[in-house]
């Protein structure tokens, strides 16, 4: 299949950007960045410089991969990193744009790739529970029920790849925080910590540039790991407790 | 030089206790002086750093990727081991020692093993407090599963995503000593080389991946915790990044890499659709539980599956060859991975293999469908259920296990598995060999230490599956942070390392003079091409099965394809700024020198164990024959640009009787 793109590229933050056009010859049983890989190869005969893109795990689990395809993150198919998505959901003689995640938070670093360390600082903000090696106490001792357990995974299931951020309008970390809030505080050891690091998670998160929630679900919709906006509605409750209860 | 593995004295169970108890300590007063470098926030890596920090050395972390998050440890699906016998069905750290030993068909070390499957238990209580969600019973406890090569069910999991959810609670980890500054935490800083002083190892040089900029890092001591060197293969499981780079300028040090021809073949992965793939996908070993492995018997069956006139599906049960239950009943489709990959291979040598390239074997759930289903059905009182019922109902219990994967095989191959049996085909996915390293994990280089897949330490020649997370969590939170004690208590009279040192000067530049050359050749070839090609060799003649006259005639063809990248490698733009190409560009240089390390190493030795198989030593049924006699030693290179040096470290076998492996 003959293909033509329309890349991002930018040489850093402060540089401005624009779009390259390139044509490509592709196999629909490819994927995106194989696709990608055919295009700088191409670019690398000609001796030019590849378009930089982020990538590593190439399975979905990494959260690497960031490219707003067709002004979609990750693409078209929903619940699908960009490094799972294949060529046969193109049509031939097709025109693909592509463009790196956009948010405030996110400063362009080069072409698609972007600087993701706010996420990173949100984290360290109070996303864990802290408890240091040797600490712990036998791992049946406390036993959590199956639906529990699973309600816990779905939201850690999160891979930090920033498509939430990117799906936004207004550049909000909301669903990655909650995320990593209700997996934390669904379960029974890091529910010690849930309200102090609610508070300090959110904090870090709005010093951090990130916008506002204004409900859009846009996160949700685009987010490869399809992690329920409902997380975000428990953060608001546990957030204004937390608030309340810390000014009594 | 014979090496000296530093085990303690004692019986085996008694070993690492007594040893952990006696070890020398450094006051908490000194620890806050005494500074650790640690590369790599994998799961050996980011665990090390974390406990380090706890402990209350200074910390200072490298990893190349952007967040400490995306090791490739992340990708782990299947599980994880641990001694735990919750499941009461007659496990022991014993038995997990034993399966280890035997699994890595009898050339690792005892002790180090023992100690393994001693922490093991550790990691999963770690590792439930930190919040990782395993898989659990509906009564709340743990649940298990087996993995191959083993017939107790020790395996913890989370969903596929075991790695993802054990590298997230160490990152977490991390991420809380980062933000009680006792850590500091470099990303997309790519170590290039290490610093010795008077022969210990003070220090590295990280290339700063944003500016390119050289920055010069000096500490008390340095643990690398890079992980494995499978993508040598160019195709493999592993994530695009993984290289040898850290260890390997180690080598280029005086480090020793050790045991490098052993390389685990995973049975299970998809097969290679075409030129332009750069990565293959596993499918997680712990589908072999419930998927059998099968070809077709007659020859007229492939070729209709391969034209496309038939599916699996079609074939009648009778015409099925289940060669894994036919050769092996006692283990049937659970044989370590090393055996399933050879008769993968066999099965398609032999002209059965069911896909456009031959290359493939079916995977196939329809048995065990049938079985949840009939049993589900049987739960949910529902008498006299019709097949179609029964299929959903068994479809259900296997999405519930297996469905991220199947939807995994089905975004990359376009084909449902609950439907048509899964194609498979083995490829490269982790690498036994690796720095050598004592009883404490500290290479032969003082002050150097390895941990996780970058060490050669407990797996032998061959590794169970779900024993590499356990490896690398227990090195990481369980071992190396107490035995790299016994380095530092001797260093708590060193002064802070200055960067300043003549040695750090002449690592800096030589390290600037190795990326100024790869830019300056300009030559016609992309550092990819040298990589596929690479990868080529080494599949051909170091892969599946090897033997003497390839593997001459492959260390030629290496040496030569290293001067050809030396004098034709095309990189573009500066070393003074964010440059990919560059970075690969180096690792594929660093692969070249580490492919002729495990050819040599292949030729080497003159027998078949675990992950090295040689067609000359096999018996009359074509499984793979050990010598004992001669060969039960761990190589360790010492590199040298023309003639690699050998050195041995003799395994002694006190607690397991050597016997051929058999899984009949
Ligand atoms: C697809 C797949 C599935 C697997 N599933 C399982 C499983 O189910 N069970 C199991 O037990 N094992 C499994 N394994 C094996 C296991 O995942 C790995 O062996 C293990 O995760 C390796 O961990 P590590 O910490 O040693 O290294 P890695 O996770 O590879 O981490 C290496 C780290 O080092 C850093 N690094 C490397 N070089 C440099 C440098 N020069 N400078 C700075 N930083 C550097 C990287 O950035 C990274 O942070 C699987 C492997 C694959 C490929
Ligand atoms: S490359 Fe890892 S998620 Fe896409």
């Amino acid at each position: 299949m003959k293909l033509t793109l329309k890349v991002w590229r930018q040489n850093g933050a402060n540089e401005p950007g624009r779009f390259e056009t390139h044509q490509v010859e592709a196999d629909e049983h490819m994927s995106f960045l194989e696709m990608m890989d055919v295009l700088n190869e191409g670019l690398l005969a000609e001796k030019k410089t590849p378009i930089a893109f982020e990538h590593d795990c190439r399975e979905g689990i990494c959260g690497s991969c960031n490219m707003v395809i067709n002004g979609r993150p990750h693409g078209p198919n929903s619940g699908t990193t960009t490094c799972q998505l294949h060529m046969r959901y193109f049509k031939d003689g097709e025109t693909i744009t592509i463009e790196p995640w956009r948010a405030k938070s996110f400063p362009i670093i080069k072409d698609l790739v972007v600087d993701r360390t706010s996420f990173d600082r949100i984290i360290q903000a109070g996303g864990y529970i802290s408890v240091n090696t040797g600490q712990a106490q036998d791992g049946n001792s406390i036993a959590i029920e199956k639906d529990l357990a699973g309600q816990a995974f779905d939201a850690a299931t999160c891979i930090g790849c920033g498509a939430c951020v990117a799906a936004c309008p207004n550049g909000s970390a909301m669903l990655f925080t909650a995320a990593k809030i209700a997996h934390l505080g669904l379960l029974p050891q890091g529910e010690v910590e849930h309200k102090t690091r609610v508070q300090s998670m959110v904090n870090q998160m709005d010093e951090e540039g990130f916008g506002a929630c204004s409900n859009t679900a846009a996160c949700e919709a685009d987010c490869p790991k399809e992690i329920s906006i409902t997380n975000i509605a428990m953060m608001n409750r546990a957030y204004m407790g937390s608030v309340l209860g810390s000014q009594k | 030089m014979a090496l000296n593995a530093n085990e303690p004295k004692g019986n085996l169970d008694e070993k690492w206790t007594k040893y952990r108890s006696t070890m020398n300590l450094v006051a908490p007063n000194n620890k806050r002086r005494i500074e650790v470098i640690v590369v790599g926030t994998g799961l050996a890596g980011a665990a090390a750093a974390a406990t380090l920090a706890e402990l209350g050395y200074k910390v200072k972390c490298f990893t190349f990727h952007d967040s400490p998050r995306r090791a490739h440890s992340i990708a782990a699906q299947g599980g994880i081991n641990a001694a735990k016998n919750y499941q009461n069905d007659g496990d022991s750290v014993y038995r997990l020692f034993y399966d280890t030993i035997k699994g890595g068909d009898y050339r690792s070390r005892e002790s180090n093993v023992h100690r393994l499957a001693e922490v093991s238990r550790n990691i999963i209580d770690q590792a439930v407090a930190q919040g990782v969600p395993f898989a659990r019973e509906y009564g709340g406890l743990l649940a298990n599963r087996s993995f191959g090569g083993v017939q107790v069910s020790r395996t913890f999991y989370a969903r596929g995503q075991t790695g993802q959810q054990l590298l997230l609670g160490a990152y977490q980890s991390l991420s809380r000593q980062i933000s009680l500054g006792n850590v500091e935490m470099f990303n997309r800083h790519e170590m290039l080389d290490l610093v010795k002083i008077d022969g210990k190892a003070r220090g590295i040089i990280a290339r700063n991946l944003l500016t390119g900029k050289l920055e010069r890092f000096g500490a008390h001591s340095v643990v690398l915790a890079s992980g494995g060197y499978g993508n040598v293969f160019y195709l493999s499981t592993n994530a695009m990044g993984s290289n040898v780079t850290a260890a390997w300028r180690a080598v280029k040090r005086g480090a020793y890499m050790a045991n490098p021809c052993y390389t685990q073949i995973h049975p299970t992965c998809i097969p290679v659709s075409g030129e332009y793939q750069s990565k293959l996908t596993l499918m997680s070993e712990s589908l072999r539980n419930d998927g059998r492995v099968w070809v077709p018997k007659m020859k007229e069956d492939v070729m209709a599956i391969r034209e496309g006139k038939k599916t699996g599906n079609d074939i009648p049960e009778g015409d099925r060859d289940y060669y894994l239950e036919r050769r092996y009943p006692a283990f049937g489709n659970l044989v370590p991975r090393d055996v399933a990959s050879r008769a993968a291979k066999i099965a398609c040598d032999e002209g059965h293999g069911v896909n456009k390239t031959g290359l493939a074997v079916f995977l196939d759930f329809s048995s065990a469908i049938i079985r949840y289903g009939t049993s589900a059905a049987h739960s949910q009182n529902i008498h006299n259920p019709s097949a179609a019922k029964i299929k959903e109902l068994g479809t259900e219990v296997i999405a519930a296990k297996y469905g991220n994967l199947f939807e995994m095989y089905e975004k990359i191959t376009g084909e449902n598995p609950y439907i048509l049996p899964m194609k498979i085909y083995p490829a490269v996915h982790y690498t036994m060999g690796g720095l050598w390293v004592d009883y404490n994990l500290e290479t032969n280089v003082p002050g150097l230490f390895a941990a996780g897949e970058a060490n050669f330490s407990d797996h032998g020649a061959n590794r169970l599956g779900a024993s590499a997370l356990m490896q690398g969590l227990a090195d990481g939170y369980f071992v190396l942070p107490y035995t790299i004690g016994q380095f530092l208590s001797n260093e708590i009279r060193t002064p802070k390392i200055s960067t300043d040192a003549p040695e750090f000067a002449e690592a800096e530049k030589n390290t600037k003079d190795k990326l100024e050359k790869i830019l300056s050749i300009k030559g016609n070839h992309t550092v990819e091409s040298f990589h596929r090609r690479l990868g080529k060799i080494m599949w051909e003649y170091c892969g599946m099965s090897r033997n003497a006259e390839g593997l001459k005639k492959a260390r030629q063809m290496v040496r030569d394809l290293r001067a050809e990248f030396w004098s034709d490698v095309f990189v573009p733009g500066t070393a003074e700024e964010f440059n990919p190409e560059l970075e690969k560009a180096g690792r594929v240089a660093d692969f070249l020198e580490m492919g002729e390390t495990m050819i040599l190493d292949a030729l080497d030795r003159n027998e078949s164990c675990g992950g090295h198989f040689r067609e000359e030593y096999k018996s009359p049924e074509g499984e793979a024959k050990r010598n004992d006699e001669d060969y039960a030693y761990v190589s360790a290179w010492e590199w040298d640009d023309t003639e690699p040096i050998l050195h041995k470290e003799e395994l002694k076998f006190e607690n397991v009787e050597l016997k051929t492996r058999s899984y009949k």
